[in-house]
């Protein structure tokens, strides 16, 4: 071979990619016109590619639709689930916070079997039972939790009773002259968890708007 | 129809299998002669289409809907062929026995019976003749050769579909067609 046949190969195969510029073209043509061999080679190449092009074409065997269909995995439940989970983020949250939320309180509410009370100046506990005697004042708000409360004397504030009972005049047989216990605020009292709930709920919103 | 898939994937997604059907029906015969191309041989090239096909089913959440789904398609044909090939580089070879037959090798694979040197050529039929050599090229070549002028892709489409850089897929494509070249200069 005469001429520079390695150059001009290169242009040849980036003429088939589509990638010469006009000029590369012009000098491409210009040498192939003069170059038998180059001529030959080109004329190869170009049949190679209509060679190719011209291979068999096979369809895909019957039922092979089918066949794939049978061979899929079948999804898994837990991965539906995932999917699912995965789709709907907000929901996921919401759902896994309520769940949180719900045995937070509930192990707080069945953990609390101690009797407590707000403020225990003055007062008489009696085993389950929290007395305010006949004599004594308590300033500001009373709270009791597990347990039940007998008034005697007085409550300026509110009075709430958490898992417990207000007992009335349990002094009646004993004396006429005893005096009715007095509360000045309201009283609240709370049996069930639910109302516990909401009990905490409306404190936590009071608190919040009593700054 | 790049449409049509576009919706049929996202129901796919979802989890609708039937929607899948759809893709597997509108793709089978692309994806199956594309495997037989590269694998030539017909019981292959099923196994294995119909694997790259349940490859896709399983991963379909890993592909990026903005892409062109075909291009994710014929990479994992693509990657599937080529390691069946280099798995079975042992019995690559015509002479050897194909495993669990006897007495046969990969010339009863050929449509006749006796060997075909040279000379018997031309009493070949041509397409088959061709098929075989694209065949017998190194696998790297052959993808990309297939791929251009079997299947009508670009060559951006093809580095895509390999995950190999431009430049490489020019080098591999002149290549091929020089070794080709050679092999059906005398035809």
């Amino acid at each position: 071979m005469s001429c520079n046949n390695k150059e001009v190969v290169g242009l040849m195969h980036r003429y088939l990619d589509g990638g010469l510029t006009t000029e590369e073209e012009n000098k491409l043509r210009l040498h192939l016109e003069d170059c038998e061999d180059c001529q030959q080679h080109f004329h190869e190449l170009k049949r190679t590619i209509t060679f190719i092009q011209s291979a068999e074409s096979v369809t895909a065997p019957e039922g092979f639709t089918a066949n794939v269909m049978n061979n899929l995995p079948a999804e898994k439940s837990r991965m539906r689930y995932m999917r699912w989970f995965k789709k709907h983020p907000v929901i996921t949250a919401a759902a896994i916070f309520f769940i949180f939320m719900i045995s937070g309180m509930l192990s707080m509410w069945n953990q609390n079997t101690e009797l407590v009370v707000s403020k225990e100046e003055d007062l008489v506990i009696d085993g389950g039972t929290v007395i305010v005697p006949p004599d004594v004042v308590v300033e500001g708000d009373l709270v009791v939790r597990n347990g039940d409360l007998i008034i005697s004397g007085t409550i300026e504030g509110n009075v709430t009773l958490i898992n417990g009972e207000l007992i009335e005049d349990p002094f009646e047989n004993e004396s006429l002259m005893a005096s009715v216990g007095e509360i000045n605020g309201e009283i609240k009292q709370v049996d069930q968890a639910f109302e516990w709930m909401w009990y905490k709920i409306k404190n936590f919103f009071n608190n919040l708007f009593s700054f | 129809m790049d449409e049509i898939v576009r919706e049929k994937i996202k129901h796919v997604k979802k989890g609708d299998q039937s929607a899948f059907e759809d893709v597997v029906f509108l793709f089978q015969n692309k994806i199956y002669q594309h495997c037989f191309r590269m694998l030539g041989n017909r019981q292959e090239a099923e196994d294995i289409a119909q694997e790259a096909f349940i490859r896709a089913y399983v991963n379909i959440d890993s592909f990026d809907e903005r892409r062109k789904f075909s291009t994710w398609l014929y990479r994992i044909a693509t990657n599937l062929t080529i390691d069946r090939i280099r798995k079975r580089k042992p019995d690559y070879y015509l002479d050897a026995e194909i495993k669990g037959t006897e007495g046969l090798n990969m010339y009863s694979q050929l449509p006749y019976e006796q060997r075909l040197p040279g000379e018997e050529v031309e009493n070949m039929e041509l397409q088959r003749y061709i098929h075989k050599e694209i065949s017998e090229l190194p696998p790297k070549y052959r993808s990309i050769i297939i791929l251009r002028y079997l299947e009508d892709f670009s060559l951006k489409e093809i580095s895509e579909i390999l995950n190999i850089p431009m430049g490489t897929v020019k080098t591999r494509i002149h290549r091929g067609r020089e070794a080709l070249r050679k092999k059906l200069r005398h035809v």
